[in-house]
């Protein structure tokens, strides 16, 4: 390191939330952590660096290091975030790292969002139902307007982090309500023409206060969503079409 | 038979249809919340009608209590617009309550999860609950008595209430209160439903101007009736009646009551 990086250099701290609820005598604590943060740093790549030098037993998830997986997410300062999007240079000196809230914590920083996402999308039935139960594989696939094509490629663009769900105040005070992330895949398959379900159908997803009157509109999970996906647009967009429904 | 087979042939058991009343009660939550605020903002406009002169206002709430169409006042005519305006507002709160955190441990989650999070429409929410759940008293309070006693309004009587009464602190509550509530709540109406269509930027600036505005306003009104009860305490319980009135009102009213109503005829040169 040449002396003008030295000058420039940064020492940050993370309190991470440390607690193992596989054992027994763990109690939940927060961990104070020192680092030098280093240009284009990710608070993914610090995690590592503490993990690697510093403490070995440090739990959180990662996969591809680049914003498509959702495995990092966690609360930053309060906030869910993806580790992996999230700079350094863009935290305080000080900054406290705790895992997503809602799902089922596995140790430190790392929760088991597959479990609830699998059980969102079973309840949801965020699978094409296509109009043949038997499909012919042979035959070629019908077209689909590109303009279709490209809303449905819009909303497939969810990576199931979590961040919506965790943001989400309604979801805090009910453990059953289906969340941004639920609703946003029930907005991909309507507009799907291969899907054969009508607005009757989906209503018996959504239409009550667990799905889509539940939404209080607090829009957190739109402004956290690490994607930035039109959660707002589509969900007022299925309260219409379910209002209308009734 | 056995108990089984019959369940399973009966039509709820094989076609299971869920209830369309969350539905119902969101658009009527949206419906009712919708026609309050809007009422609480034209009812702002004529309360605050005093800060034009006392005659402005007494003309209004004559207006209100038909003296101007049906030949005399009827305050009863305002105890039944308070009537409706509580039934719509007993509604809300009933359907507002919904939403409400169900108990302690929901509400700490919720708050813990607000001040966690620092973002702006959750706090906003928190807020809403706050102003809401303190209106569940004060407007039920103003609205009662209002339509127990319609013929108290007016710009001595008013201002009676204000000063000598001492009811100004409470008002000065309940405007924080609904102002609050109402600008919030109809921001979220606009987000709930996505419409109108102006992006989210321009509306919550718009919902804070307008909050703004109806603020100072109300501050102003409020101040407005605090002085006409000050100056007026030694008469507490006088009732305003208007020495003069413009032409065309004169024309309104009922016979005999503005003796000047028609002037008399230019002599010719």
């Amino acid at each position: 390191m040449n002396a003008e990086n030295f000058q420039t250099s940064r020492c940050i701290t993370l309190n991470i939330l440390r607690y193992n609820p596989q054992d027994k005598a763990s109690e939940p604590r927060l961990q104070s952590y020192a680092l030098e943060a280093a240009d284009g740093m990710t608070l993914f790549i610090a995690l590592n660096e503490l993990r690697e030098h510093q403490d070995p037993t440090l739990q959180f998830d990662f996969v591809c290091r680049a914003g498509i997986c959702g495995s990092c997410a966690m609360m930053v300062n309060g906030r869910p975030r993806l580790a992996c999007r999230t700079l350094i240079a863009d935290l305080p000196d000080e900054s406290t790292l705790t895992p997503l809230p809602f799902f089922a914590l596995i140790g430190d920083l790392s929760v088991n969002t597959g479990k609830w996402m699998r059980g969102m999308s079973e309840r949801l039935q965020t699978w094409l139902h296509a109009k043949e139960a038997e499909p012919d594989l042979e035959r070629i696939e019908e077209r689909m307007a590109p303009e279709t094509a490209e809303a449905i490629y819009e909303l497939d663009r969810c990576i199931e982090c979590g961040c919506c769900v965790a943001a989400c105040g309604t979801a805090q005070m009910r453990p059953d309500f289906v969340g941004a992330v639920g609703f946003g895949k029930i907005a991909r398959f309507r507009i799907d023409p291969r899907d054969t379900r009508d607005d009757d159908d989906y209503f018996e997803l959504i239409g009550d206060d667990a799905g889509v009157f539940g939404c209080m509109s607090l829009l957190a999970c739109h402004d956290m969503c690490p994607k930035a996906l039109p959660l707002k647009t589509q969900i007022a967009f299925l309260r219409r079409k379910m209002a209308l429904v009734a | 038979m056995p108990t089984s087979v019959f369940i399973v042939q009966s039509d709820l058991v094989e076609h299971p249809r869920k209830s369309r009343w969350p539905a119902r009660l969101d658009l009527l939550q949206s419906g009712t919340g919708l026609a309050l605020a809007l009422f609480m903002w034209g009812h702002m406009f004529f309360v605050a009608s005093i800060l034009l002169g006392k005659t402005t206002m007494w003309s209004i709430t004559r207006m209100f209590e038909g003296y101007f169409f049906f030949g005399g006042a009827y305050p009863r005519l305002v105890s039944g617009v308070a009537a409706g305006i509580l039934l719509l507002f007993v509604l809300h709160a009933l359907l507002a309550m919904r939403k409400f955190p169900g108990d302690y441990r929901q509400y700490r989650k919720m708050r813990a999860h607000v001040k966690a999070m620092r973002h702006e429409d959750s706090t906003l929410w928190i807020w809403q609950v706050y102003t809401g759940f303190a209106l569940f008293f004060l407007a039920s309070a103003h609205l009662y008595q209002m339509l127990a006693w319609p013929q108290n309004i007016g710009p001595y009587a008013s201002s009676d209430r204000m000063w000598s009464d001492g009811l100004w602190p409470f008002y000065l509550v309940m405007l924080l209160a609904v102002e609050v509530h109402g600008g919030i709540g109809l921001y979220r109406l606009a987000m709930k439903w996505n419409w109108p269509k102006f992006s989210r930027n321009f509306l919550k600036k718009l919902k804070w101007a307008l909050t703004g505005f109806f603020l100072l306003l109300g501050l102003m009104t409020l101040g407005a009736y605090m002085k006409i009860g000050f100056e007026h305490q030694a008469r507490y319980g006088e009732r305003y009646q208007p020495a003069d009135l413009p032409l065309w009102l004169q024309e309104l009213a009922p016979e005999g009551d503005f003796p000047r109503r028609n002037p008399p005829a230019e002599d010719a040169p």
